[in-house]
């Protein structure tokens, strides 16, 4: 420990520490622009000057190491001299038009400039600027004449992006922030440099000018897209979000969230928004009041269970839903008599569910596993699944964590990776069970897994060895693993090699509450925590085997199934579709025949469990959007009128605290299977890799506009390798014929030879893609 | 253009002789007898860096840091990869010294660098060559190939167990990259910025290593402290300013050019040298270490020896050895203007007084210049070179300020006159 005096006050502080933490740990401000706690310190800004004794000139804090002894001064007349001095030097050239900025009253340039600065300017010279710039459909660099260097966004980019997309190009004044010529910022948590941007030069593209910041008020909120459950605040005016950002929180995200979590609420305001219940008869759609729309459902609830039985009913959820909407669904469909409820859309192997001991999720905290000295991620884009997460994983490299990867292409992670292999979707398992028999073989242990067939590579062995050798380890399956085939298998294999290795194991969530949904038990074979249900069908078995009635909690099936083509095939036969929606969009407007207008998760309290399994809950932003209800009241009086008792609650709140009076949130996560049969076998034939989008995982991004304009949202095309393009005789750069069941499309075929051989990549989840059919079966591809 | 004296660096060269500058040549001047001494008689690494202590030898680059000392803040038990580099981004104005070591001994500068190398046990070495100096660039590299194929450089040198190799960097003509953590930024790869110090090259340099960079003649020199003896070198110098020193120099003087001469050598002897003023004019200022150097009037340079401390006596700076030479018809406001643009042009921005200032400056020189100065404006440039002067990363705020204060300080009525009769009291002549 080093003693340091600031400003009179007496302090220690850990080696290695900057006179800025120092004053940061006693609560002296210093003023600063380039200095950012999560960022490398540039000390470029000069604003942070300090007086320290015996020093012949003002030093930066943010950059001068404490020694031990050490006297410093923030408000001494040499301290003050320099930073009244730097504060000149930055508004010489800085446009004086607070009024006309957008970033006016929340700029901390115009913020310290009223401490620092004078009132008016020696500077009569001529004003430098400087010409605007296109970063793409987020974030707006048209005012560069207001930046002052200090670098954030470019190291932004450099060290949490993980790719410098911004620089400063030029020298001297003329230098200028820029992308790459000609590229935008593609970063998919691009929208964190608009925070970063003290001053007016980089803001928020679909914000700017649209309201002043002093006129809207600030709500604490949850991401509702992927499973970290980054903490929003969200901005409103006139009950309506008009932005949202970041709220701190180290534990999750940090001081970051992801361009989805930032600029899907153009989509609460879409004009898709469904505003009034709606009923499909004669064949075409009337509104109608809530009344009537809650009759024709129970009438077409009681109806189809006199004609067909409750079997003949199915409960399909979306993990985008509240703990407490979920919860209440699996209650009404349970209560009515229907035990086909299900929230996992995406999944198609369902044979972990028999096998499984407690509700799944990551199997840690967040922390503990970017804190893990070895991490290997099975099955996950993760970049485009967990934006935010992916950085945290860089960060975790950067401090010394050994990143390995199992996965079906090989995209680049924009970090070191220690091992990867990539397959094809009909081979990960295989692939895992590698490395389980190279941890065997490390650890002369035992398994009861059948490796005898099982050939280790190099690559599972060099996966084996850091898992092995590392103090702390983690294997976490992403998206991919969870969608695949073989979920069940890949689950267990994981189970094996922590059971050998140590190492913790689980799932990376998809979505803002699919923790939760296992929680409540939003499952045909499991309650609210793990209590005993009669077993229904699930989500796949519902399509399988079509239904009669199909009750939609917050989904579209086109774009939230595995089997998009059979799904709506399973809709379109079914003899009435509820559809609880925000919005009207063009598959429901086609299958379902009463839309009944429900809260996104800004107009509704609620709660989300992410991955880590840490319950926030939220009130709503605004209120409902004309006449929509929170989904967990829609249900409660359905509840009501299907003459169900239990459906007394008067209020979220109510709901959440019945949930949780039925068992502990800690104690009901286990990833552990029971029996489940591991086959390593490779079979062969040409598969589809079909990842779900960025933009397209939920209902509420896909309607954002400018994400809609982002690189990540252009439309799909066909990749595979040029070997079997040649084999198959299809021209890389032209259409080409992709078949899957009775669905065919058209679309454009390029090569990408970091696939691995008879791969099919192709997004599902896209209105271009629906007609095709799983997400990794078998798919045909001709030249057409 | 070139005249030299013979002194450490020059030793014996006829530079026109087109071979000079061979391999062949340098052997025969007595070239690579240090090395060699070294290796055969496997002189300890302290030794080699007390010999370069001994000969009093400072930084020939413009801030005069003992070389020695330098050396030895190199760790040399580190274990993993370190580097020697040497600053031949030779970009202050004025100076024209580190090109000629290029062209007509750059053996001399092979050997300096393979002994540093030796003496800090680093394995590889890069040479940052000026963007804008190409034929000099091309002569080193053939000059490199000859040391190889000689076995200078390589593996096993000379058949000992030592190995280290050197690499030319061609620059792209920036002058900040002859700061030296900027040239470490440049020469990776990225762009030429200086670095925050702590920490310094020594213990994080290039790639992250440790790294020790000299100047061009820093490095030259040290061939004859082996050879000859630390004790002879310094006595061709003074006491705490050993060794003789390259002087470029340029202006009005008959015989512009590169004089090597013993440090202390009085400057009316260097003038005379350089074949006196040019058409009998009176001499009326001196830079005397590169434009960074704060401007001397003649009749204070005419009292100096050219000598590290002499010069700061006299409130300048030696610097990189740049003398420029001014006579009666230089206008001192349109000399500043053109400075400051320099300046101005080549700050790398990063620093906000630096970035900011540099251009206020120049805008307000040249303004006076056009005659539309105002009063008030010279306090105003006080003012301005007080804020940026010392709050920043690199020393370019400080040397673009430098020029400011002394033009005028020693040159004001010439400033005053200006601004107040919107006309110059001397009437600029170009050349």
């Amino acid at each position: 420990m080093l003693e340091i005096e600031i400003d009179g006050k007496k302090l220690t502080v850990p080696q290695g520490s900057t006179v800025m933490d120092a004053a940061h740990s006693v609560g002296t401000y210093i003023p600063h622009f380039c200095y950012h706690k999560k960022l490398s310190i540039a000390a470029n800004c000069r604003m942070c000057l300090v007086e320290v004794e015996k020093a012949p000139k003002p030093l930066p804090a943010c950059a001068t190491p404490v020694t031990d002894g050490m006297k410093v001064h923030t408000h001494s007349d040499m301290a003050k001299k320099a930073q009244a001095g730097v504060m000149e030097f930055l508004l010489i050239n800085h446009p004086l038009d607070c009024p006309i900025c957008d970033q006016g009253g929340e700029c901390q340039l115009q913020d310290l400039a009223v401490g620092y600065g004078n009132s008016s300017s020696r500077y009569q010279e001529e004003k430098r600027s400087v010409v605007g710039k296109d970063m793409g459909p987020l974030v707006s660099a048209e005012e560069m004449s207001r930046c002052i260097h200090c670098t954030r966004c470019v190291r932004f980019t450099e060290e949490i992006g993980g790719f410098q997309e911004i620089g400063m190009a030029n020298r001297s004044e003329f230098s200028e922030i820029m992308p790459y010529l000609g590229k935008t910022v593609n970063s998919e948590i691009s929208g964190n440099v608009i925070d970063l941007c003290p001053v007016g030069a980089l803001t928020s593209k679909p914000f700017r000018y649209s309201t002043r910041a002093w006129e809207l008020s600030r709500r604490k909120s949850v991401s509702p897209h992927d499973g970290l459950g980054s903490n929003l605040v969200v901005q409103v005016k006139s009950n309506e979000v008009m932005r949202v950002l970041p709220l701190e929180n180290e534990a999750i995200n940090e001081c970051w969230i992801a361009d989805r979590d930032r600029f899907s609420y153009e989509g609460l305001n879409s004009a898709e928004r469904l505003q009034k219940p709606m009923i499909k008869f004669d064949g075409k759609w009337h509104e109608t009041d809530w009344e009537t729309a809650l009759a024709y459902v129970v009438k077409g609830l009681n109806g189809v269970s006199a004609d067909h039985g409750k079997d003949a009913i199915g409960f399909l959820t979306s993990p985008h839903s509240t703990t407490e909407e979920l919860y209440l669904a699996q209650k009404l469909a349970r209560a009515f008599g229907v035990n086909n409820i299900d929230y996992r859309l995406r999944r198609s192997d369902f044979s972990a569910d028999a096998a499984q001991q407690g509700a799944q999720w990551l199997g840690s905290s967040i922390a503990e596993l970017t804190a893990a000295k070895s991490i290997l991620v099975v099955g996950s884009t993760q970049r485009k699944e967990q934006p935010l997460l992916a950085s945290h994983l860089r960060q975790a490299v950067k401090k010394g964590s050994a990143l390995n990867v199992i996965h079906v292409a090989g995209d680049t992670l924009l970090t070191a990776v220690n091992a990867k292999l990539i397959v094809s979707p009909l081979a990960l398992v295989n692939a895992l069970a590698q490395v389980l028999k190279a941890v065997v073989e490390i650890k002369s242990a035992q398994t009861a897994v059948d490796l005898a067939a099982v050939v280790v590579g190099a690559e599972a062995q060099a996966i084996a060895a850091s898992l092995t050798g590392a103090e702390s380890a983690a294997i976490v399956l992403g998206n991919v693993a969870q969608h695949h085939p073989a979920f069940a298998q890949l689950l267990k294999l994981a189970q094996e090699i922590s059971a050998l290795t140590g190492a913790r194991f689980g799932l990376l969530a998809e979505a803002a509450n699919s923790t939760g949904a296992e929680l409540v038990g939003a499952l045909p074979h499991r309650a609210a925590f793990g209590a005993a249900a009669t077993a229904g069908l699930n989500a796949a078995a519902m399509i399988a085997a079509p239904r009669k009635a199909y009750f939609l909690l917050n989904t579209e099936v086109e774009f939230d199934s595995y089997n998009p083509q059979a799904a709506v095939a399973a809709m379109k036969q079914a003899a009435t579709v509820i559809a609880l929606t925000a919005y009207k969009g063009a598959g429901l407007l086609d299958y379902a025949d009463v839309l009944l207008p429900i809260a996104p998760f800004s107009e509704t309290a609620g709660s989300f469990v992410n991955m880590e399994g840490k319950l926030q809950s939220f009130n709503g932003v605004v209120r409902p959007l004309g006449e929509t209800r929170p989904a967990w009241k829609v249900l409660r009086v359905l509840g009501n009128m299907l003459g169900l008792t239990g459906f007394e609650q008067n209020s979220a709140e109510e709901v959440r605290a019945e949930l949780l009076a039925k068992g502990s949130i800690e104690s009901a996560f286990n990833n552990a299977l029971g029996d489940v049969a591991i086959n390593a076998a490779v079979t062969t034939g040409l598969v589809r890799i079909g990842e779900v989008p960025l933009y397209q995982a939920d209902a509420i991004c896909r309607r954002a506009q400018s994400l809609q304009q982002t690189a990540d949202a252009t439309a799909p095309v066909a990749r595979a390798h040029s070997s079997l393009l040649a084999r198959l005789n299809v021209a890389a750069g032209k259409e080409g014929l992709l078949r899957q069941g009775s669905g065919e499309l058209k679309v454009l075929v390029e090569a990408d030879d970091s696939l691995p051989a008879d791969t099919v990549r192709l997004a599902t989840a896209h209105p271009l893609t629906v007609g095709l059919g799983g997400m990794f079966d078998s798919i045909e591809l001709t030249q057409g | 253009m070139a005249v030299f004296v013979n002194g450490v660096i020059f030793d014996g060269i006829d530079t026109s002789a087109q071979d000079c500058w061979k391999l062949e040549a340098y052997v025969a001047r007595g070239g690579y007898q240090a090395l060699r001494r070294i290796i055969e008689s496997k002189m300890a690494q302290e030794d080699v860096i007390a010999e370069v202590k001994n000969s009093g030898l400072r930084g020939r680059g413009g801030a005069g840091f003992p070389t020695g000392l330098k050396w030895s803040f190199m760790p040399r038990s580190f274990p993993g990869d370190k580097y020697v580099v040497c600053n031949t981004d030779e970009g202050e104005p004025g100076t024209f010294k580190d090109r000629d070591i290029l062209r007509f001994n750059p053996h001399a500068l092979i050997e300096g660098m393979i002994i540093a190398g030796y003496a800090m046990g680093t394995k590889a070495g890069y040479n940052y060559i000026h963007g804008e100096i190409f034929e000099e660039y091309e002569l080193f590299e053939a000059a490199l190939d000859e040391a190889r194929q000689a076995g200078f450089l390589g593996n096993n040198i000379l058949g000992s167990d030592f190995s280290f190799d050197l690499f030319a960097h061609h620059g792209y003509g920036a002058y900040i990259c002859g700061e030296e953590t900027a040239l470490l930024e440049s020469l990776e790869g990225k762009k030429g910025q200086p670095r925050f110090k702590p920490p310094f090259p020594a213990s994080f340099g290039l790639y992250g290593k440790p790294t020790t960079i000299n100047n061009t003649e820093s490095f030259a020199s040290v061939p004859f402290i082996i050879r000859d003896g630390a004790a002879k070198f310094l006595e061709a110098g003074k006491p705490n300013n050993g060794g003789t020193k390259l002087f470029s120099v340029s202006g009005h003087v008959n015989r512009p050019g590169n004089y090597e001469i013993p440090l202390g050598t009085p400057f009316s002897v260097l003038l005379e040298m350089a074949g006196g003023m040019r058409d009998g004019k009176k001499l009326k200022a001196v830079i005397p270490g590169g434009s960074s150097a704060p401007i001397l009037p003649g009749d204070v340079m005419m009292q100096c020896t050219m000598d590290y401390d002499s010069i700061a006596k006299a409130g300048s700076m030696l610097g990189s050895g740049a003398v420029i030479v001014m006579n009666e018809d230089v206008c001192m406001v349109k000399a500043l203007e053109r400075l400051a643009y320099f300046y101005h042009e080549e700050s790398c921005g990063q620093c906000t007084p630096c970035r900011e200032g540099t251009g206020w400056l120049y805008k307000v020189i040249h303004r006076i210049a056009q005659g539309e100065g105002r009063p008030g404006d010279l306090e105003l440039l006080d003012s301005v070179g007080n804020n940026m002067a010392g709050r920043t990363i690199c020393a370019l705020a400080d040397a673009a300020v430098f020029p400011v204060r002394s033009f005028t300080k020693h040159f004001r009525n010439e400033f005053e006159y200006l601004i107040e009769h919107k006309k110059p009291l001397v009437d600029h002549k170009w050349c």
